[in-house]
């Protein structure tokens, strides 16, 4: 027992026992962080920000508390694929109903392909993609990934019908289909419309529930955006999907487009403004590193992209060039969206500081701290 | 999967139950994870209590549960963290012991005056200290005494659990001795569990680490195959002085609190219980541990919460925004026709 005892003497002194202590003045990463902070605060004039608390804090070493997740390109692309797609079968149901050939053929096509990859990505990312189908084993409402696949599940076999019917009605129209194939392409002529209903019911689900999935993880910067982060997501879906819109659709048929394109993006910012007011300290993965130049690309793009779509709309003959890189722009800004709230998570995982300091303060808020 | 236990086979509620006569009652708890997750029959939860003021830093729990459990090798690395060259839990490493060096702060004034702190950072004393031995660069007349904090480190297996809850395909599962525990069988590796867990403990496995399993989440099973046979897991088996403790999560409660007594009595105040809690928030760990230092200083996260608890508030804000976009979109083609 003398190891025991020893120990004991030792520790009735050591009443203030640290361990390794980082963050200012000599954690390079977190001083680099803290820099980071007052140099967005000084910049942007955002006095309304709360104050970021001076981040002097403990860690083992400086490894992370929690693991980041081991998702890669793959999932960023996933939640962008699937809000071009859910926002795109809105556009597409509304075209069909309102009589816009050309932005209902474009919408049904995009989703269809857009679905089509976000699968391909989802699958591809799994440890053990063959075993894709354990996902439809149980369904999970705490799971947000299970509520997902169901949400794909049922919304997957609908878009693909509207898309289907979409590619094979021009080559049924024109006599291009053998004998063979004419009835199936009768088929899905006629399920076209009611299958895209559904899908333009099920769409947004789509779009919305990835915030969920990134928000329901211990993952700092992505649980604590949990409020305004739907919000976001489908600002950038209605953005992609109207900027698909007057990428490929005819002029003529542009307006929804143009309108979803330039709402969807406004709600994003406004969205994404007030979620790194309620963050906190976790909002500063969004500005730094490679996440910090996504968030920036995003913006920019989304500005240019919605004033391009607004003027096309405006002056027709502008339009005419304008509106495709506009659509483009739109599209590029909810890429970069997606990969940089993304790449924020990440980040925010590596860092010890936002997992630590946040709820250190959280103790000391509730009184619950014991020194 | 075998969901039996030597003798007594525990079933789950729904299931055809029949227990026989003699079988162990369970405890009346009714917060018992394993009872609601419709566990009948079950034995009383099953967890560690980890006591680090008696931990040596010998690592024969790291290497008992290596040996046990087939655990493949994961990196033959000098960390320069110490003795610890592990780094932290992982897919292949389900037991870690951590060491912090810290200087033994000499007796301080019973209260504190407010003084401007006596080292460079003015955090307080030892705020510039870093994983270096104390006193090492100075001169003999100089050195400090110093402690040195060891720490087994292992899955909480929460009465909350957010890997098991997040888990998409159903591999993680609770199992009727209240512990959570990854089917290999099941598990398609989508990683979900990874970034949801409060602790950084569970991990998809990756090639390097050898050919079993890779691509799934793997983490400790509190040794479920040797609890289905009545045995202690693998690490507080091997553990040579009893830091590691195993037995019904009940009893190592009381265990704890009277270890936690019997430490301040003899002054060492700044012990304490991190995750006995049944009202913390992962609701209270299967495994958990008295520490000499704040949690963080181990690796540990101050005030876990599992995710899962803001769920209901996250569907809420979805549904919100998805009918929001549906509004949008459907007022978009509202207006002059163009």
């Amino acid at each position: 027992m003398s190891v025991h005892d020893a120990g004991t003497e030792r520790l009735t002194d050591a009443t203030a026992g640290t361990g390794f202590r980082t963050g200012r003045p000599d954690g390079p990463d977190t001083s680099r962080g803290a820099g980071g902070g007052r140099r967005r605060r000084r910049r942007g004039g955002r006095g309304e920000q709360p104050v970021v608390p001076d981040a002097t804090f403990t860690s083992y070493y400086g490894r992370p508390v929690v693991k980041p997740s081991p998702w890669e390109a793959d999932i960023p692309a996933y939640l962008f694929f699937g809000g071009v797609a859910g926002g795109s079968s809105l556009l597409a149901a509304g075209a069909d109903l309102t009589g816009r050939p050309s932005l209902r053929r474009v919408a049904r096509i995009g989703a269809l392909g857009a679905i089509s990859v976000s699968f391909a990505a989802l699958v591809h990312d799994l440890g053990r993609p063959r075993r894709f189908v354990n996902m439809l084993r149980v369904a999970k409402p705490s799971s947000p990934m299970s509520v997902g696949t169901w949400i794909l599940t049922l919304y997957g076999p609908f878009a693909g019908v509207a898309g289907a019917a979409e590619l094979t009605g021009n080559a049924l129209r024109r006599g291009w289909l053998p004998q063979r194939l004419r009835p199936v392409a009768r088929l899905l002529h006629a399920a076209g419309r009611p299958a895209g209903m559904v899908a333009a019911g099920t769409g947004p689900a789509v779009a919305a529930y990835t915030a969920v999935l990134l928000a329901d993880t211990a993952t700092p910067s992505w649980h604590e955006a949990y409020r305004e982060l739907p919000f976001v997501f489908v600002g950038s879906a209605g953005a992609a999907a109207g900027g698909l819109g007057l990428l490929a659709a005819h002029g003529g048929d542009t307006g929804p487009a143009t309108r979803l394109a330039v709402a969807g993006t406004a709600l994003e910012m406004l969205a994404e403004q007030r979620m790194e007011r309620s963050m906190g300290l976790t909002a500063e993965p969004l500005h730094q590193g490679t996440a910090g130049r996504l968030m920036r690309a995003s913006k920019v793009l989304g500005v240019l992209g919605a004033a391009g779509a607004a003027v096309s709309a405006a002056v027709p003959q502008l339009g005419r060039w304008l509106r495709r890189p506009a659509g483009a722009a739109l599209l590029a800004s909810s890429v970069c969206t997606r990969f940089g709230v993304f790449e924020a998570g990440q980040a925010s995982a590596r860092d010890p500081k936002y997992t630590v300091v946040p709820q250190r303060e959280r103790l000391e808020r509730s009184g619950r701290a014991t020194t | 999967m075998t969901l039996t236990t030597g003798g007594v086979p525990p079933v789950r509620a729904g299931v055809a139950a029949a227990v026989p006569d003699g079988a162990p009652v369970r405890t009346a708890d009714p917060d018992d994870p394993a009872r609601k997750s419709g566990w009948d029959g079950a034995p009383r939860r099953k967890g560690f209590f980890t006591d680090t003021s008696i931990c040596i830093g010998c690592k024969a729990c790291e290497v008992a549960c290596k040996e046990w459990n087939g655990v493949p090798e994961d990196g033959l690395d000098l960390l320069g963290t110490s003795y610890d060259n592990t780094g932290g839990l992982g897919a292949s490493t389900w037991r870690h012991v951590a060491f912090i060096e810290q200087p033994a702060a000499p007796a301080r004034p019973a209260v504190d005056l407010g003084m401007p702190a006596r080292h460079r950072g003015s955090a307080g004393p030892g705020a510039d200290r870093t994983g270096d031995t104390a006193g090492a660069s100075t001169g003999p007349a100089e050195r400090t005494d110093f402690r040195w904090l060891m720490s087994s480190d292992v899955c909480k297996h929460c009465t909350h659990a957010a890997c098991l809850d997040v888990c998409p395909t159903g591999s993680l599962f609770r199992t009727e001795f209240g512990t959570v525990v990854v089917q290999d069988d099941i598990c398609n590796g989508c990683g979900y569990c990874v970034p949801a867990c409060p602790y950084g403990v569970i991990e998809r496995r990756v090639e390097e680490h050898g050919p079993k399993n890779v691509g799934i989440a793997q983490k400790c099973t509190l040794c479920y195959d040797r609890l289905e046979v009545g045995r202690t897991p693998a690490c507080a088996q091997a553990c040579p002085t009893a830091s590691i403790q195993f037995g019904d999560v009940e009893e190592l409660r009381e265990r704890a609190a009277a270890r936690l007594a019997t430490l301040h009595d003899q002054g060492v105040a700044e012990a304490r219980l991190y995750g006995d809690d049944p009202d913390d928030g992962v609701g209270g760990a299967g495994a958990f541990f008295l520490l000499l230092d704040e949690p963080e200083v181990y690796g540990f996260p101050p005030d876990p919460v599992v995710t899962t608890r803001d769920l209901p508030a996250m569907w809420r804000r979805a549904g919100v925004a998805a009918v929001t976009l549906l509004a949008g979109a459907a007022a978009s083609f509202l207006g002059r026709r163009r």
